[in-house]
């Protein structure tokens, strides 16, 4: 009777605590996976104790692909100190990741995407809201729940373009005077950042 | 397999993924209009101080500060 007390006080919490949060990509039926072998092997040696659980037992197995593709894809956009989005439903999304511009639908396949200085556009129904993102990763789940991270997104109107010529004209002369491996790196980025930007404001 | 993908420009260049992330949403922050460019580079202030241990006892600290004390 006790040892399986803990067992069921461990799901009920789990799954209660589950059922107040806001509803994220590794949600799922509060199944417990046992690491086999290691149990039949502790049951041998000492069959009063209840094994410990295992690291394997607290992981979330990856989302399953549901069987029907869901209507709507639930994004969420979320920054170092804000969430700009979350739990948001969409019809799709398109990210700016580094093999070029990505468009995510409900049912898209699960996919990690690290992204480019660019452009994250968030339909739904006839409205488009674009975001400039800084750099990140785009996670899709296969439940379609899309996860885009990155360390500063902002409206597109908040940019001044006078600042983007002036850094683009900036940066390229710097590539001409850079020496070291470095300052080529640092002067090749402030060129890739700030031509995403001129083409935002201009696209 | 060390050195078998392409590497992206700035990591041949020795440099890390979060320096790379960094200094571009700085170069993003310097370009914003007014009212939002100030909020944006009140984030990028650091404050922290690093002191190295020499036979178990603390040197004397130096202090990497943007706020004025």
């Amino acid at each position: 009777m006790l040892r399986h007390g803990s067992r069921s006080l461990f799901n009920r919490a789990s799954a209660t605590s589950m059922r107040r949060r806001r509803q994220f990509s590794t949600d799922l039926p509060a199944e417990t996976v046992e690491d086999t072998k290691f149990v039949e092997s502790w049951k041998k040696m000492n069959p009063n104790m209840d094994p410990p659980k295992t690291p394997s037992a607290y992981m979330k197995p990856r989302p399953p692909t549901p069987a029907n593709i869901p209507s709507k894809l639930t994004v969420n956009l979320v920054l170092p100190y804000d969430s700009v989005l979350s739990s948001k439903e969409v019809d799709m999304v398109i990210v700016p990741a580094t093999t070029g511009q990505m468009g995510v639908l409900p049912g898209h396949v699960a996919t990690i995407s690290e992204l480019k200085p660019g452009i994250l556009s968030v339909h739904e129904g006839n409205d488009v809201t674009k975001y400039f993102l800084s750099s990140g990763f785009a996670f899709v789940h296969a439940n379609s729940v899309a996860d885009i991270i990155a360390i500063e997104a902002t409206p597109v109107d908040r940019l001044d373009p006078n600042l983007v010529q002036k850094g683009l004209a900036d940066f390229q002369q710097k590539l001409n005077t850079a020496s070291t491996d470095v300052e080529k790196a640092e002067a090749q980025i402030g060129i890739d950042v700030h031509s995403a930007l001129n083409a935002a404001l201009t696209g | 397999m060390s050195s078998s993908a392409a590497q992206p420009f700035w990591r041949a260049a020795g440099m890390t993924y979060v320096t790379y992330s960094n200094l571009c949403a700085s170069l993003v922050r310097q370009c914003l209009k007014e009212p939002y460019r100030s909020e944006a580079l009140s984030r990028e202030k650091v404050h922290f101080n690093v002191s190295k241990w020499v036979d178990g006892k603390p040197e004397k600290p130096t202090i990497r500060t943007d706020t004025p004390e």
